[in-house]
């Protein structure tokens, strides 16, 4: 168990100060007048095997984050270190060689598959891009691959629209793993599934994860469904990363005032329990004008002069947590804090 | 007693289709009292929604109609009303919001004039008199800034605001009776939680009734007084929310409350699934709906529908064999209907 320890904790994806800005463009003549900052200066590292959580509100760059890594965007700035190996460095054709290494998943299982290809040219495309595989191969392959997300292969020759919600995403998720990949960027996964459907794929990517020893980026809006997936957690907020931590603690003590806010709000499925809740004035601000200083600042329930001017830096204040506010609640975690 | 503001009996609703009558709710039968709030919950396709255009005669306008039943609205009957007479009862009397507040507000109007729209065509108010009361309810609904903010167009709020504009429009003709279909599920996690604290104070305030209708437990847990859960077209089961949460007795509801993952127990373990998917309407199983998906289907299940049966607790109902009094493996319970 050691061994896998010790592979557990080497990154398999490093991320150096990325940032994605996108153009506004005015007039005529498409004058950049300003740059919504979505991804701006983040650093974290994935360890290899986990499941890194990512959550955030809508606006808040955590899928352009995950799309940004996987070089969907190319970064403003910064770089990725993908298994040892910088994406900067890399030309197009050994980038188009990591591909295969680094998959993604879509939050929309209509959307995301061609409708007039069959399920077994959705699911072998990759194979045909990538390997030299003779069409039998891929044909056996496909196969292989339905029966592992739990799809009936003897329905192969189908169009997506003869599948339910849930069973596009298993078609998803099983062109995602055709290449043996090492890391699956899981962008809204679950959002779109019932809650019954929900709890299948759940199931089904914890079950992967294990048998394939995946690492996985899972981006979500629903805080109960990542806890459960996720070993660690990063919380976004306006473009930044306000908080990692691993998910037991991060849930149960917060560090970052929003992230006790986020977690505040969430509604619990049990009547008996009332929590004192934060309830957040105002709407996240826009990323083309982020507020100076800490970009939650405005919002703040314990914001101070100092956090008008001048940016938190993510630090690690306790092992493993890092945190980006001037004041964290570190008091409460470690119990010092009184009433 | 309470006064009942809403009864639904035996309503059934849908569309005509090529493959005959599709019964999207099938026999729904609902009561909400004053200031209560029922909250209507179930997967996508379960009839939540065409059960609340009916109850607002808007099913005409989607190609459905209202094939059997009653709706009562206090002593009125809304199914024997003509269109023209709902207007007036539209609006007035019962008012409805929807999921997504950016589509339901007109896009080429500004805020002021949607919301002066129902207080003119209601209440006979003057452009100036309806402008006031429209400052003073985008105030009441956390609007800051109102005077500025109803000369704007809706583009130029947010979700959550323009969430608050749809809240301030229904609530403009003091209705008895709100419905909210799916109202936060378009918003982020913290507007979510503005919204429904102030659902929750504009109710306090105006005695109003609400019928929620949302897949989410966890909002049902936090806003109900009831929920009814309904899964393919019919209610299977009814009560009180600390009875449901606690004593759920239908194996759908037992089964949707433990697929949830939940903030406390083991993270990364395996969660409860049930099996298979939410059958659509033109293939709907005979018998009990949920039999197969059902873990405790018997032979009986795949014959017959089963009836309501009171189960533990006060106005509890469950739609399942299970609890069947007459079944022989169920004792009696002793709760009666009314």
């Amino acid at each position: 168990m050691s061994a896998m320890d010790e592979l557990k904790n080497q990154p398999l994806v490093e991320v150096r100060n990325l940032k994605k800005y996108f153009p506004i463009k005015k007039g005529l003549i498409s004058r950049v007048v300003g740059h919504v900052r979505a991804v701006d200066d983040v650093s974290f590292a994935i360890r290899k095997g986990e499941t890194f959580g990512l959550v955030g509100e809508s606006g808040c760059g955590k899928s352009t984050l995950g799309r940004t890594i996987l070089r969907l965007h190319h970064p403003t700035g910064g770089d990725v270190i993908f298994d040892g190996r910088s994406m900067n460095a890399m030309k197009s054709r050994d980038l188009r060689a990591l591909r295969q290494e680094m998959q993604i998943i879509f939050q929309d299982p209509f959307g995301s598959l061609n409708p007039r290809f069959l399920i077994k040219d959705i699911i072998g495309e990759p194979l045909r891009v990538h390997t030299k595989a003779s069409s039998k191969e891929i044909e056996e392959r496909v196969a292989h691959l339905m029966s592992l997300v739990g799809l009936d292969p003897a329905r192969r020759n189908q169009y997506p629209h003869e599948f339910s919600g849930g069973q596009r995403q298993r078609i998803g998720i099983a062109r995602a793993i055709a290449l043996n990949p090492k890391f699956i960027v899981a962008d809204e996964a679950v959002s779109a599934l019932d809650v019954s459907v929900q709890s299948q794929v759940i199931n089904l990517l914890i079950k992967l994860q294990k048998e394939l020893g995946l690492t996985f980026l899972f981006i979500a809006h629903g805080l109960n469904v990542v806890r459960h997936i996720s070993d660690r957690i990063g919380v976004m907020y306006l473009g930044k990363m306000a908080e990692i931590g691993p998910s037991e603690e991060l849930f149960r003590h917060p560090l970052h005032p929003y992230t006790a806010a986020l977690l505040s709000s969430i509604p619990l499925p049990n009547p008996e329990i009332k929590r004192e809740r934060i309830v957040l004035q105002g709407d996240v601000p826009s990323p083309a004008n982020p507020p100076s200083g800490c970009r939650f600042h405005p919002r703040c329930p314990f914001a101070q002069e100092r956090c008008k001017s001048e940016v938190p830096a993510l630090t690690e204040v306790m092992p493993n947590r890092q945190v980006a506010c001037h004041f964290p609640l570190v008091d409460k975690a470690m119990g010092i804090g009184g009433k | 007693m309470a006064e009942r503001v809403l009864e639904v009996s035996k309503l059934t609703a849908g569309f005509p289709t090529d493959h005959g009558f599709l019964k999207a709710a099938d026999n729904v039968s609902l009561k909400i009292d004053r200031g209560e709030t029922l909250c209507l919950v179930g997967e996508s396709g379960s009839g939540k929604s065409v059960t609340s255009l009916a109850i607002m005669r808007l099913l005409e306008y989607e190609g459905g109609f209202i094939l059997d039943g009653q709706i009562k609205l206090h002593d009125e009957d809304l199914t024997l009303k003509t269109q023209e007479e709902m207007i007036h009862i539209r609006g007035k009397k019962i008012a409805m919001i929807f999921q997504d507040p950016m589509s339901a507000l007109n896009p080429v109007f500004t805020i002021g004039d949607q919301i002066a729209e129902s207080l003119r065509l209601h209440q006979g108010m003057s452009p100036k008199e309806a402008e006031k009361e429209a400052i003073e309810l985008l105030r009441r609904v956390g609007i800051p800034a109102p005077e500025i903010r109803i000369r704007q167009y809706p583009h130029e709020l947010s979700g959550g605001m323009c969430q608050r504009v749809v809240i301030a429009i229904a609530l403009a003709c003091k209705p008895d009776l709100l419905i909210a279909d799916e109202p936060t599920t378009a918003l982020d996690v913290t507007v979510q939680a503005q919204i429904l604290d102030l659902l929750r104070k504009l109710q306090d305030e105006m005695g109003l009734s609400i019928l929620l209708i949302t897949h989410d437990l966890g909002v049902a847990a936090e806003m109900a007084d009831r929920i009814a859960v309904m899964y393919a077209g019919t209610i299977v089961e009814e009560g009180y929310v600390k009875d449901i949460f606690a004593n759920p007795c239908h194996p759908y509801t037992q089964g949707l409350l433990q697929s949830i993952p939940g903030f406390e127990g083991e993270r990364g373990s395996e969660l409860y699934t049930i099996k298979g998917s939410i059958p659509p309407l033109t293939q709907l199983p005979s018998g009990c709906r949920f039999h197969p998906r059902c873990p405790h289907a018997t032979p009986k299940c795949m014959q017959e529908q089963p009836g309501h049966y009171a189960v533990p607790g006060k106005d509890h109902y469950a739609a399942c064999w299970l609890h069947d009094p007459a079944g022989a493996a169920n004792e009696e319970t002793g709760v009666s209907r009314e």
